[in-house]
């Protein structure tokens, strides 16, 4: 088995005048847990379909396992499980029915699916829904059934889109805790548009917009990149209005933005963002003794994967 | 072939599990009912030449309608893409998907050997028309089935692909009754081109290879098409 698992080089898919994917390279290498990222239409779908050997690339190559996506679509597909978007399952089957299927298309011999839809199912918590119809489950019941259809012949690889949408708060600690367990021995792809997520289970981001590739790195890499931090502020300020407050605080050297926010009764809130990597917090402080504002909070906190997700993506539609 | 047979087996399930399997097999088996019983009471023959008669026309309508659903419904509520990101060539899809079209399709044709039961009852019946118009009905649904599938792989909406697994069927019915007006020249294509002309040969008792090379060859090529037509969202 080639170390890397995923290899994508200058992928490129046209939908007639639209580039959902443009010129996409990156590499997945064995137990990686890739997080795909990116705003509703930014091509992370396209990319997995092309992966899956539904969807042919327009340009570029890409192999998983070791295999062309194009060439050796057959060996590709016996080594990976995939969870479309919206989980398309058949409505008609039993959780169990539908299962054996999946076992019988993948050329399961019998006894080893039988073995392997217990587990599966086990892990996945489908036992007392096995006799249920699929298309009467509740979506939470109706993902962990296609999560389960994915891992059934233990693949190499998953891929797995949008695989937490739709599911509870407590279903999607199941499911994540599910995917970094199945990752540390496989390697997964999956894609999402919410960023706790991918700090949760990933251990590599790419982040698409607009079919473009705009970052790859671990979180805190990403997180790295970008410099500045964000100022939490709360006072009391007697005698002035907000915005004469807010006018003062933009005018400190080193603060880009000043939002007020909603805050107690009579204190006024900020949030401010700097684009330095200077701590403000003293000036900060003695601005509030020159103003004879009453300091009640300051905070500072490092950027946030949000403010660098935001900051890859909005910048790359204003370029567009 | 083993996928193919899986995907038949599930198919030949959903038939059975719907109402579309008994809504297709009663409609079918009040119309042949009629033409049978009709000719058996009111004209007092005892063969199955009316049933057969019709044929033709009666399935060019029916098995569109039984086909209609196999690939389009896949297309529409996203199932296929599953199905086709599994490790199977498109081809087994194909082939599964119209294999239980053909069951369906035996069911409806084997629930009327009744008739042939009735006629035996009453009179003596004429085996050779009877098998191979039994034989004929098969091969013909079989050729309107694979139209049928391929017409389901054009469009994600089913009553498109009926309209379209209809007219191509109904053209190819059609031809035969064209004949007396269309020019000399043209007569044989057009003669070789229809299915009712092979069929009435085959009713009669008469088993030709050519007529059974024209109807398999009608099916192969449409079921190529409908590989090619599934495979079709790879072209660059």
């Amino acid at each position: 088995m080639p170390e890397l698992m995923i290899q994508v080089e200058n992928l490129t898919k046209v939908y007639g005048a639209t580039r959902a994917v443009d010129d996409v390279s990156f590499n997945v290498r064995k137990g990686e847990v890739l997080g795909f990222l990116g705003p509703n239409g930014a091509g992370k779908s396209t990319t997995m379909k092309v992966l899956t050997c539904y969807l042919a690339p327009t340009g570029g190559r890409a192999k998983v396992a070791g295999f062309d996506v194009f060439d050796d679509s057959l060996e590709v597909r016996k080594h990976l499980g995939y969870l479309p978007e919206d989980t398309p399952l058949y409505k008609d089957m039993t959780v169990l029915e539908y299962l054996q299927f999946a076992a019988a298309m993948r050329g399961m011999a019998s006894d080893r699916s039988a073995k392997r839809i217990k587990e599966i199912g086990g892990r996945c918590g489908l036992h007392e829904v096995a006799g249920k119809l699929v298309g009467e489950l509740s979506r939470g019941y109706r993902q962990r059934a296609g999560l389960a259809q994915a891992m059934l012949d233990d693949p190499d690889i998953l891929i797995l889109d949008e695989p937490t949408s739709g599911l509870d708060p407590n279903q999607i600690v199941e499911i994540r805790q599910l995917i970094k367990e199945v990752g540390k021995e496989k390697t997964v792809i999956l894609s999402t548009h919410i960023l706790p997520e991918v700090q949760a289970t990933c251990s590599r981001i790419l982040i698409i917009s607009s079919g473009k590739l705009v970052a790859d790195g671990t979180p805190d890499e990403l997180r790295a990149r970008e410099r500045g931090s964000r100022y939490r502020l709360v006072m009391e300020a007697s005698g002035t209005t907000a915005e004469a407050v807010k006018a003062r605080l933009v005018g400190i050297k080193g603060v880009s933005r000043c939002e007020p926010v909603r805050g107690e009764d009579g204190a006024h809130s900020f949030t401010l963002d700097a684009a330095g990597d200077e701590d403000l917090r003293k000036v900060l402080f003695r601005a509030a003794v020159d103003n004879k504002w009453t300091l009640l909070e300051l905070h500072r906190e490092a950027v946030s994967l949000e403010t660098v997700f935001r900051n890859l993506t909005t910048r790359e539609e204003v370029k567009s | 072939m083993n996928a193919a047979l899986t995907i038949a087996k599930r198919e030949i399930r959903t038939y059975f599990n719907s109402p579309i399997a008994y809504i297709v097999l009663t409609v079918f088996l009040l119309l042949a009912g009629y033409l049978f019983f009709g000719s058996l009471f009111i004209e007092r023959q005892a063969d199955l030449r009316s049933y057969f008669n019709l044929m033709p026309l009666l399935l060019a309508f029916i098995v569109p309608a039984m086909a209609m659903r196999l690939i389009a419904e896949e297309k529409g509520s996203g199932s296929l893409e599953m199905l086709i990101t599994m490790p199977v060539p498109d081809w087994q899809v194909i082939v599964g998907k119209f294999l239980a079209g053909m069951a369906l399709l035996a069911v409806m044709v084997g629930l009327t050997l009744c008739y042939a039961a009735t006629v035996m009852a009453v009179g003596p019946l004429d085996k050779g028309p009877a098998i191979g118009g039994y034989l004929g009905v098969l091969l013909m649904g079989g050729t309107y089935m694979a139209i049928g599938v391929m017409a389901s792989t054009f469009t994600r909406n089913q009553i498109v692909a009926f309209i379209i697994a209809f007219a191509i069927s109904f053209a190819l019915y059609l031809f035969y009754r064209l004949l007396p007006f269309t020019p000399e020249s043209l007569r044989p294509v057009l003669s070789y081109l229809s299915v009712e002309s092979h069929f009435e040969a085959i009713s009669k008792g008469v088993i030709d290879s050519r007529d059974i090379i024209y109807y398999l060859s009608v099916m192969v090529v449409s079921l190529v098409i409908a590989t090619v037509s599934l495979e079709s969202r790879k072209w660059k």
